[in-house]
């Protein structure tokens, strides 16, 4: 280098996988230049579990309570894609009322996530009273699942070929009265969404992903939602939602605050999906029995909260399965995360990165191996 | 500012959205998937439940005529309790309160 030019110098600072802003553990590898990030570098696999494996060695009727404890805020879904999977190798036709209820109880795991994330976004903003106020409302939604489900978070109530509870009339008037009560908070907090001028500083224009980024790096969910991709498996149809008739929520901006106003229009949908499932429920058996073993290859798919939940399974006529691959929206939406951070301040990094709603301990499927021996 | 009147008064006179969990207990729901307790006078000793139990939780041993549970095992699934035969596992709705020191309960017939 001669004389008189300047090197430019970068600082790299690594961020997590403990740390106070990050709920889970991810380490986000920052090169930074003065405030400004110019790359980022990621490294996941600090809670993998081993659920697969667990799953391939246990009964596969057994395996629904495995699979629920994957991701504990959306396990009822997690049961629902696994249930669906394993029908689809049994060929095992699911009771209508049963599939009503699935709605119910995956619309119920939406409204706690989105409220839990709402609330947790208000607070990296550091707006504390929006934070309470959301977990104040998603507190009527945890004890409609207890009395709905048994249980305040994990709700296991997803079985092979059905449900194992039904909900009955009074408990049905419970639910709706609930669902209207939540209405009736959320337009109160509406105002507080769409107008504020603090929460609008810290989200318009921050963590852009524009649509042929977020269609080129395969984002899923409300993350795809927010730049304009209008992709949502419950559009497909599976369990009730064909019949009760759904159109995803989009948003064109593709900034942290179009993802957070598809979240906060989706609390609206899944409220207004719980009440028709109510309404259109018919009468009937709510579970059938398998009556041979698991054979063959199958795939499902579910809508998280988070996006797009894939399950691949293989079986060979045992009661155990072969081979089960789940994919979490979450490892979909880390590379659309990469490609958000670069250009902004190191000051927008929690808001920009709960902005995909991070959920690693779903994610966590792989191990990397180093080749000496893990040295 | 005249908007925040009737959100302030309603603030001041109502009551708090938490509740004081360890000194003021919650009440549970009749729905509640709680404890769970044998009743060694119903049961066969027929090892159903043992077979059933997700996480293995219960061991039944029929030489001795007893049945170990551990509740920090138990998911509280109540897979148990729908499909004893005899009716022997009961379900109270209130939750396991925490101990110092995880210990399996022993059932015994008296």
């Amino acid at each position: 280098m001669s004389k008189g030019q300047t090197k430019r110098k970068y600082t790299i600072f690594p961020f997590g996988p403990q740390h106070p802003v990050l709920p889970e553990p991810i380490q986000l590898r920052f090169t930074v230049d003065e405030e400004r990030i110019v790359d980022v570098g990621v490294n996941i696999g600090y809670v993998h579990r081993g659920i697969e494996r667990a799953c391939e060695l246990n009964d596969y009727r057994r395996n629904v309570y495995i699979c629920e404890r994957i991701c504990g805020i959306c396990n009822f879904i997690h049961a629902l894609c696994y249930c669906m999977v394993v029908e689809k190798l049994l060929g095992l036709e699911v009771p209508e009322r049963a599939n009503y209820l699935r709605v119910i109880w995956s619309e119920l795991n939406r409204l706690e996530s989105h409220l839990l994330w709402l609330g947790l976004f208000a607070d990296a903003m550091g707006f504390e009273s929006l934070f309470m106020q959301f977990w104040r409302d998603r507190e009527l939604v945890m004890d409609l699942q207890e009395r709905t489900g048994g249980n305040r978070v994990i709700i296991s109530t997803c079985v092979i070929g059905g449900v194992r509870r039904d909900i009955g009339r009074d408990l049905a008037n419970l639910v709706e009265q609930g669902m209207l009560k939540l209405k009736r908070h959320m337009d109160a907090l509406a105002p507080v969404i769409l107008k504020d001028p603090g929460i609008k500083k810290r989200t318009v224009g921050k963590g852009i992903l524009t649509y042929e980024d977020a269609v080129r790096l395969g984002a899923v969910g409300p993350t795809a939602r927010g730049s304009g991709v209008a992709k949502d498996i419950r559009s497909t149809g599976y369990a009730a939602y064909g019949a009760l008739g759904f159109e995803p929520v989009v948003e064109k901006d593709g900034d942290c605050y179009a993802r957070l106003l598809v979240r906060f229009y989706e609390v609206y949908q899944a409220i207004d999906l719980i009440l028709k499932a109510l309404k259109e429920m018919p009468e009937g058996k709510i579970r059938v029995k398998p009556d041979r073993w698991p054979e063959g290859e199958a795939t499902a798919r579910a809508e998280q909260p988070r996006g797009e939940l894939f399950y691949y399974a293989k079986a060979n006529g045992s009661n155990r399965l072969e081979r089960l691959k789940v994919r979490t929206p979450t490892l979909a939406n880390i590379p659309s995360l990469l490609a958000m951070l670069p250009g902004y301040e190191v000051a927008d990094i929690p808001v920009i990165v709960l902005s995909i709603d991070p959920c690693i301990a779903c994610t966590e499927r792989i191990t990397y191996l180093k080749k000496d021996g893990g040295k | 500012m005249v908007r925040m009147f009737p959100n302030i008064f309603r603030n001041l006179f109502s009551k708090p959205a938490t509740v004081k969990h360890p000194f003021v207990p919650r009440k549970p729901y009749p729905e509640h998937r709680g404890r769970i307790v044998f009743d060694m006078e119903r049961c066969d000793l027929c090892q159903d439940c043992e077979r059933l139990c997700p996480p293995a939780a219960i061991k039944v041993d029929p030489e001795k005529k007893t049945i170990a549970y551990d509740p920090f095992k138990c998911i509280y699934c109540h897979i148990c309790v729908e499909n004893c035969f005899q009716q022997a596992i009961k379900a109270e709705p209130d939750y396991t309160p925490p101990v110092y020191q995880k210990e399996i309960k022993y059932f015994k017939p008296d």
